[in-house]
């Protein structure tokens, strides 16, 4: 898939009055209700919220996981809704890296096979697959345990090892949901150390939702949910 | 993307391979069972058919004497040498035909003993009854018309009685009477009924008449069909010309009995051959079985590996990429089974037949059949649970616990 036109920056990641209805008549839950979010290249958003706020549900729209209720969602000037499932899966395919609170390493599988993993998907052939693999595995620190399965590596190395499957087939937007949930606090440290230096140094894009303020303000913007509305919207600790 | 997707179904099989090799183990009973069954049916009819063919070709037996399952036989009146020569005569589908008497006698040959079948009969007989020469000559016209003290034996016979002495020309005495022995036949081996064809002495009819059972009866009369002709048609002319003969009444029943070997040999060629299909559909129905077990754990496997099917969804699978996935598991652990079972049916099959001792036939089309049907089966009972794992919806599949 050839990479879209450059857009202008301001409409590169763009969501208009979304909302997310669950249920209907009594049991109806409004997730979201009329959410306006622009994201541009480079930035590093912390969405944060407790649970119920609606924070998760964005994300998953976001992602391409979910579609909203009602509202607009343009990515690359593209209108996500007139995408079916397949183009839907492409896009994240090509564009999108996913870094999940419980890893979701493929157990008995070693890191290197599941970074390789996006890249099957792909159809890159086995030497470079093994090659960027074992790059990307270098890139977050891990070089050396290529061979280990996920049950022989740390909490803190799975998550390396997801991030580095994130990061294999260079996605323009890494969405990363709680992904220090399952870390003490040393490791959430270095994580957070290198979702900032990958953002710095790569441009890469991240959006991360936490419930933790501290984590937060890693970010260099800082998005803030309630009952499904966003309430605040300012600058990180990250941005100075 | 066939291969990759190949290779990861390999490597999640190998990951467990436990539950794999349980798996297959259904598929493989039932592939080594059809495999099995139907290639020991199979040896059994061969067998069957081959030791009917050895009788001799289009052979059909005249004996007195109703033929009644059970019951007593009619009394027996014996044909005659002019019966045999009417039929070669007037029934042009008769290629040839031996009239026979035969005595079980006491042949002594220095001072050994052995029972033996002693049979009169004319220089047809070997061509009729399908025996081939060893060593030396057969009967001819000659030793017929002059009642000679001349006979062939079989390969048993002669082993018997003459051990290792050379049987040429040698004069052995069967009760008493004594003959040269101017032949021995090849060996046949065993007939369908596990009887020793190849323990029996033939002199000529003249002479056996004359010297063995002092009477002028025929006991039965070996016909050989032309090939172009049917037994069936040529055996009721000969049973007409037969009733004729002996003035049967038209309302009675015959005193003759009239085998027609070809139709023995279809008759049991269909009944081990409907034994053979019956074993084989209940082999089936355990391959249908361990298909059903092939189901039942792909379904365990996607509901255990939900949430990879998240992740897969997730990082740009399509929901036909992830059916392909596990379409090609279970194809593979079917196929896998299948090939297992292959290899056991006939390794099975080589033992079995070896301890009946039945010719193993290799039986190719069922081979493929059974290879082609497991991997239906993979098809068939993965393709549900294929479904079900790519219709999942990624973030319940991620929320999945």
């Amino acid at each position: 898939m050839a990479r879209p036109p450059p857009t202008k920056t301001n409409e590169w990641l763009l969501l208009r009055n979304i909302t997310k209805v669950y249920g209907s008549g009594q049991s109806e839950v409004r997730a979201l209700d009329g959410i306006d979010l622009t994201i541009a290249p480079g930035e590093f958003v912390s969405v944060m919220g407790s649970s119920g706020s609606g924070k998760s549900t964005c994300m998953n729209i976001v992602g391409c996981l979910d579609r909203p209720t009602s509202g607009a969602y343009t990515f690359y000037g593209v209108d996500i809704a007139r995408l079916d499932q397949n183009q839907q899966a492409l896009l994240r395919r090509h564009y999108i890296g996913f870094v999940f609170q419980s890893f979701n390493l493929l157990a008995r599988t070693s890191a290197l096979e599941n970074v390789e993993l996006p890249l099957v998907y792909r159809r890159i052939h086995a030497r470079e697959r093994h090659e960027r693999a074992r790059a990307a595995l270098a890139l977050v620190g891990l070089e050396g345990r290529e061979r280990h399965t996920p049950a022989e590596l740390s909490g803190g190395q799975q998550q390396r090892v997801a991030i580095a499957r994130a990061l294999v087939t260079e996605p323009s937007l890494l969405l990363a949901d709680e992904p220090t949930g399952n870390l003490d606090s040393a490791r959430s440290e270095e994580l957070m150390q290198l979702l900032v230096e990958l953002n710095r140094s790569r441009g890469l894009t991240v959006l991360m939702v936490t419930h933790e303020s501290e984590l937060a303000e890693w970010g260099t913007r800082v998005v803030v949910f309630r009952d499904g509305h966003i309430i605040d919207d300012r600058p990180g600790q990250g941005a100075h | 993307m066939l291969l990759s997707t190949l290779a990861m179904a390999l490597r999640e099989i190998r990951r467990n391979a436990m539950r794999s090799i349980l798996t297959m183990l259904g598929v493989v009973i039932g592939v080594a069972a059809v495999i099995a069954m139907v290639t020991i049916g199979e040896g059994a009819t061969a067998s069957v058919t081959n030791d009917i063919a050895s009788l001799g070709e289009k052979l059909l037996i005249l004996m007195p004497g109703a033929h009644r399952r059970g019951g007593p036989g009619v009394a027996a009146r014996p044909f005659e040498r002019l019966d045999a020569e009417t039929i070669q005569r007037q029934i042009p589908g008769v290629r040839a035909l031996a009239p026979t008497a035969s005595k079980s006698v006491v042949a002594v040959y220095g001072n050994q003993n052995w029972s033996t079948q002693v049979n009169g009969s004319t220089p047809e007989f070997f061509d009729v009854r399908s025996y081939q020469l060893g060593a030396g000559r057969l009967l001819n016209e000659a030793d017929e018309r002059s009642a000679r003290a001349v006979c062939v034996i079989g390969s048993t016979t002669k082993k018997e009685l003459l051990g290792r002495a050379k049987p040429l020309g040698e004069t052995i005495r069967l009760g008493r009477t004594a003959c040269q022995v101017i032949g021995v036949l090849q060996a046949k081996g065993s007939s369908a009924g596990g009887m020793d064809q190849d323990d029996l002495v033939v002199m000529p009819l003249r002479t056996f008449q004359q010297r063995i059972a002092g009477n002028r009866d025929v006991s039965v009369i070996y016909i050989s069909v032309r090939e172009d002709r049917s037994t069936a048609l040529v055996g009721q002319q000969i049973e007409s010309l037969m009733r004729e003969r002996r003035g049967i009444a038209p309302d009675a029943e015959d005193d003759f009995d009239l085998r027609d070997m070809q139709e023995i040999s279809e008759m049991v060629t269909k009944t081990t051959g409907v034994l053979t299909a019956l074993l084989g559909a209940i082999a089936a129905v355990s391959l249908l079985v361990g298909g059903i077990g092939i189901m039942n754990i792909m379904l365990v496997s996607v509901t255990e590996r939900t949430r990879e099917i998240g992740t897969r969804l997730a990082i740009g699978a399509l929901a036909r990429e992830v059916l392909l996935q596990f379409l090609i598991e279970s194809i593979v652990l079917a196929t896998m089974g299948g090939l297992t079972g292959i290899a056991l049916g006939l390794g099975g099959a080589y033992l079995g037949t070896r301890s009946l001792s039945l010719p193993f036939v290799f039986a190719p089309h069922i081979v493929g059949l059974a290879f082609v049907f497991s991997a239906l089966v993979g098809v068939v009972f993965g393709y549900l649970p294929a479904r079900k794992a790519a219709r999942l919806s990624p973030i319940e599949a991620l929320r999945h616990e």
